[in-house]
């Protein structure tokens, strides 16, 4: 069976890097499910859960925004946060969700309402992660 | 003719010298380590950027976008990336001998680093904007950095951009560099990060690229990201080179503090013997002469 070389690579490290059967990942206009033999698609990437099968077991990660390409055989993932869901630490994203909440309450222009939003967005998606694998 | 003991003062201030010399070498070189890995660490995403940029950029022929514009004019810009701090070797003197080379009355210089503006400020050139930049470089500095290019760009105070810094290429190599940031021009000149030499060759897939919303919202939000990153990763690369071209500095500095110890010290030993013997000379004439 025909199988997708998943790469996602954040400015910090390449994150992941495998062939997969599958991925569901969301974009800017819904969740999109992409199976090898798609058609070629450049999309943008909203914050929230890349979830991988390959070989029958799913895996989940956190990503935030970004942009990714599509091809038949690869789907590669350029974003600015992305972590796989065994090394989110729960407590420090929900820390972090409430400070940046706490941060949006506060008078901010608009480059640090789009920096808090986008940092509440990462906390946000890391939280969902984490709590559906641990269910 | 020094005396003994004014070597031995000298030696002393030596071996102070010597030693902040040898902390600083250490410092730069545990901070150099870090500042490279994070350099080489972007580079994928910067491949991959490259990639993508070079796919989509056959699809979309007939996309402009503001920072594409072409202008006749000759209204330049450069970002000078530069250090905070001095003692980093001939790092900075190699940029700014570069800088000189621009037109003074037709360039406006936008600074990341205190030693840049320093610069500007000297030789009266025009300083726009200056930035900082941390030893470890944030995404939101070279965002600011970015969009304050782009805004002077697209507001049509400046007709070029390029942006001035040193490339980071080993320990022992960095270079002086220039790589033009604005207008973009054709798609496929777009190079996010740093052109390497050893870089594989892109290629295109020759597949047509569907795109979600639209091309224009994706590329939109693409291009300005692209050079968001191209800027991020010249800081890495700036810093990395700062790091190893002050570790190299430092250590030329300890190792000559240390040669001149020893000479000092052969020296003083020669004068102390040269001393003891004109003494013992003395005392023996002394004797013959009561004998």
């Amino acid at each position: 069976m025909a199988t997708l070389k998943l790469e996602i690579v954040t400015p910090d490290a390449k994150v992941y890097s495998e062939d997969v059967d599958m991925v569901t990942l969301p974009g800017v206009e819904g969740e999109m499910g992409i199976f090898p033999m798609h058609v070629p698609l450049l999309t943008q990437l909203a914050a929230g859960e890349v979830a991988v099968r390959k070989g029958g077991q799913e895996s989940f990660l956190a990503v935030g925004d970004g942009f990714v390409e599509i091809t038949g055989e690869s789907v590669s993932i350029l974003t600015d946060m992305a972590i796989k869901a065994e090394n989110i630490d729960e407590a420090k994203a929900e820390e972090a969700r409430k400070r940046a909440e706490a941060r949006l309450a506060e008078h901010l222009d608009d480059e640090e309402v789009a920096a808090v939003n986008a940092s509440l967005a990462h906390s946000l998606a890391q939280l969902k992660v984490k709590r559906r694998s641990s269910k | 003719m020094p005396s003994t003991r004014d070597i031995r003062r000298r030696i002393k201030s030596v071996k102070n010298t010597a030693q902040i010399t040898k902390a600083m070498q250490m410092v730069a070189s545990s901070k150099m380590r870090k500042a490279q890995l994070a350099a080489l660490a972007g580079r994928p995403y910067a491949t991959l950027m490259n990639s993508v940029l070079a796919n989509v950029a056959a699809d979309a022929v007939d996309f402009t976008h503001p920072l594409m514009a072409k202008r006749e004019g000759g209204k330049h810009c450069v970002v000078l990336v530069s250090t905070d701090k001095g003692l980093c070797g001939a790092l900075n003197s190699n940029l700014t001998r570069e800088a000189l080379k621009f037109d003074k009355d037709t360039t406006i210089f936008v600074c990341a680093g205190k030693k840049g503006a320093q610069f500007v400020a000297r030789n009266k050139r025009n300083l726009a904007a200056e930035f900082t930049y941390k030893d470890a470089p944030l995404f939101a500095e070279a965002r600011a950095i970015s969009k304050f290019v782009q805004e002077l760009f697209t507001k049509g105070e400046v007709d070029s951009v390029e942006v001035l810094y040193t490339n980071f290429i080993s320990t022992l190599v960095q270079k002086p560099e220039s790589q033009p940031l604005l207008p973009i021009g054709e798609l496929k000149g777009v190079q996010a990060g740093v052109p390497h030499g050893n870089a594989p060759a892109l290629e295109t897939s020759g597949l047509e690229f569907q795109f979600e919303p639209g091309a224009d919202q994706v590329l939109g939000a693409l291009l300005p990201h692209a050079l968001n990153f191209q800027i991020y990763q010249i800081l890495l690369e700036a810093k990395a080179s700062e790091q190893s071209s002050r570790m190299v500095a430092m250590k030329n500095a300890t190792d000559n503090a240390k040669q001149l110890i020893k000479d000092l010290t052969l020296e003083y030993n020669k004068l102390r013997q040269a001393n003891i013997t004109k003494e013992l000379l003395e005392i023996t004439t002394a004797q013959m002469a009561l004998g």
